[in-house]
């Protein structure tokens, strides 16, 4: 097992505040909104840069998304910020309608997703966000690992043409990739090559697969890790390569079992390769109020649930 | 492409007659509130905006205009069309499979002159201050213009858009509402009454200006008079009386006409009047 280890911890939508500065440093076209978040949404710093390019627009979520897909229409590239549950849910129809369909360049930044944001409970969590971005046709659906890949995935969504979900959360988790990394849209990252089961994780459930990584050595069982920051679209060539060395999947992620990262991983294999699989997600529940910790417990988004998600997976592999 | 008055009436007849047409032939649509607001966009496109039909989607150094009541779509794309957009046979289309002319605008199917999808109501007003507010950043120092329908008004979203809009001076900004008074249920006051919808934009904190929207003349003064008016620190919304099914008599007036197709002899029968109208010049 690669070793993975870290010094720091950071929340990853400091990572997104990190990355709008120098998105909007490297293409005066960036421009960013934000309904009455900024200091969750750490917009702080871009603001303080760049006073012109940002728009407050209130707690009127369905009018920042419209006004940032009128902003396109001038060839400006708009990043909106609010909480995941109003990114998503709130303003369904107007991403769909005048952001997807009218096919704007607009890049739905969103915080507070999963279960995480903790005690706010269940009206200010989401774990549906994946599902309802990644049916819209045309959306890209980034949910990257820590806060150095929330950066590069910040900074490399500006430069891509088109409509973009990039979901991010508010507890701090550790860093683990490198602060200079190229951020390669639908593009897995490989964390650890293994033969006997393939974890495929998202967000910071890839940290807790590590985690996983580690206690299945200790027991003898080889775990090949993949992280998916791309949920859509999705690197099938990685995954189906993955499963056919292994035999056998895991996936993980901190979102409804159904919709989210699992399901689309379940499509890939059920149309090509037809593989046992095991699903480490909230179990068509909504959330509650609790320390980020205690519900990772709770709802069996950790390392332990990984592990048991394995053994399970491992004991149904075709002989 | 600036028309005379009686140019304008003409070009308003011949967009009349699409739209029956195109409404009959897929025996689906709005002929109602097109009919309508006929003559402001045919003002519009043939008078008031600066605008170029070899269609560029951000606009840059043209005048914008957005609907934001998709519904009334064959008014709009007859006046595209007759303005060079794209060509009239497309017209025939509407509605049908393979179509770029669908039943409400879309920018999926790149049919020129079309910068957002509308339908969904509530959401053309945001759009269109966002189209403005680039416009701001880029310097560039033209005016964008929006319709909506009076009925369109019970959405919430158009009153986040109309506090944001005097709250960041959006001032080359020209929202207009066509007040007909009629949904598809009902009278707009039966269904659910807007009361004072003057009081409310000024409330707001907009410029309000009214006009006769069936009456060219008042259409072409009304809205030059508020391109005047723009870059003062204020957006400007014009409330504008139209007469649901103007120019056939025997829709005129009628919530029945909001999404009803004619039969043929109906057709035939608003044929014959719109080409009297026409006849007129």
């Amino acid at each position: 097992m690669k070793k993975y280890t870290f010094t720091d911890k950071k929340d990853t939508r400091s990572g997104f505040g990190a990355g709008l500065v120098e998105a909007g440093r490297k293409n005066d076209k960036v421009v960013a909104l934000c309904a009455d978040l900024i200091g969750s949404l750490k917009m702080g710093d871009f603001i303080k840069e760049f006073p012109e390019r940002f728009f407050q627009t209130g707690i009127a979520e369905a009018n920042m998304m419209g006004i940032a897909a009128g902003l396109t229409i001038g060839d400006k590239i708009p990043f909106t910020g609010t909480f995941a549950n109003f990114s998503t849910g709130r303003v369904y129809d107007q991403i769909r309608q005048s952001i997807a369909y009218s096919d704007k360049n607009v890049k739905i930044c969103a915080s507070h997703a999963g279960l995480t944001l903790g005690e706010d409970g269940a009206t200010h969590q989401i774990l549906e966000d994946i599902g309802l971005m990644k049916m819209l046709p045309g959306m890209t659906v980034i949910n990257p690992c820590d806060y150095n890949q929330t950066k590069a995935a910040t900074i490399a969504i500006a430069e891509y043409e088109g409509p973009v979900y990039l979901r991010f959360g508010r507890p701090v988790v550790p860093i683990f990739t490198d602060a200079d990394q190229k951020f390669e849209i639908g593009k897995a990252w490989m964390v650890n090559e293994g033969k006997d089961v393939s974890i495929i994780a998202t967000g910071h459930l890839v940290w807790e697969a590590i985690k996983a990584g580690e206690i299945l050595e200790q027991e003898g069982i080889d775990a090949e890790i993949i992280n998916i920051h791309t949920i859509k679209p999705l690197d099938e060539e990685a995954i189906l390569k993955s499963v056919a060395k292994t035999g056998c999947v895991v996936t993980a992620e901190e979102h409804n079992r159904l919709g989210g990262l699992g399901d689309s991983v379940a499509h890939v294999l059920a149309t090509n390769n037809p593989t046992p699989q095991e699903f480490v997600a909230v179990d068509d529940s909504f959330g509650e109020s609790g320390t980020p910790e205690q519900l990772m417990d709770k709802y069996g988004l950790n390392a332990a649930a990984i592990v048991a998600a394995v053994k399970k997976v491992i004991a149904r592999k075709k002989a | 492409m600036t028309k005379t008055i009686p140019e304008l009436k003409q070009v308003a007849s011949q967009v009349r007659r699409d739209i029956v047409r195109m409404v009959h032939g897929c025996q689906s649509g709005h002929p109602g509130g097109s009919l309508g607001c006929t003559d402001f966009l045919t003002a519009l496109y043939f008078s008031v905006m600066e605008h170029n039909p070899q269609f560029s989607m951000d606009g840059v150094g043209e005048d914008l205009f957005f609907l934001s009541n998709g519904h009334i779509s064959p008014v709009f794309y007859s006046v595209l069309a007759h303005a060079g957009y794209f060509d009239k046979s497309e017209l025939a289309t509407f509605r049908k499979l393979n179509s770029r002319v669908q039943g409400h605008p879309t920018t999926h199917e790149k049919l020129p002159g079309v910068r957002i999808a509308s339908g969904s109501l509530g959401q053309g007003l945001s759009v269109g201050i966002g189209a403005a507010l680039a416009k701001k950043l880029n310097g560039d120092n033209k005016t964008v213009f929006t319709l909506h329908g009076d009925g369109e008004l019970q959405e919430g979203q158009i009153w986040e858009a109309a506090m944001f809009a005097p709250h960041h001076k959006v001032d080359n900004l020209i929202a207009t509402v066509d007040v007909n008074g009629q949904q598809i249920d009902g009278p707009t006051d039966k269904i659910m009454s807007l009361i004072d919808l003057a009081a409310k934009w000024t409330a707001f904190g907009w410029d309000v200006m009214t006009m006769n929207g069936n009456d060219m003349e008042d259409v072409v003064k009304v809205l030059n008079d508020a391109k005047g008016r723009t870059g003062q620190g204020k957006p400007i919304v014009i409330l504008m009386t139209t007469g649901m099914g103007y120019g056939v008599d025997f829709m005129m007036g009628s919530h029945k006409w909001h999404g009803v197709a004619p039969n043929d002899e109906q057709l035939a029968a608003a044929l014959a009047q719109l080409e009297e109208t026409l006849g007129d010049y």
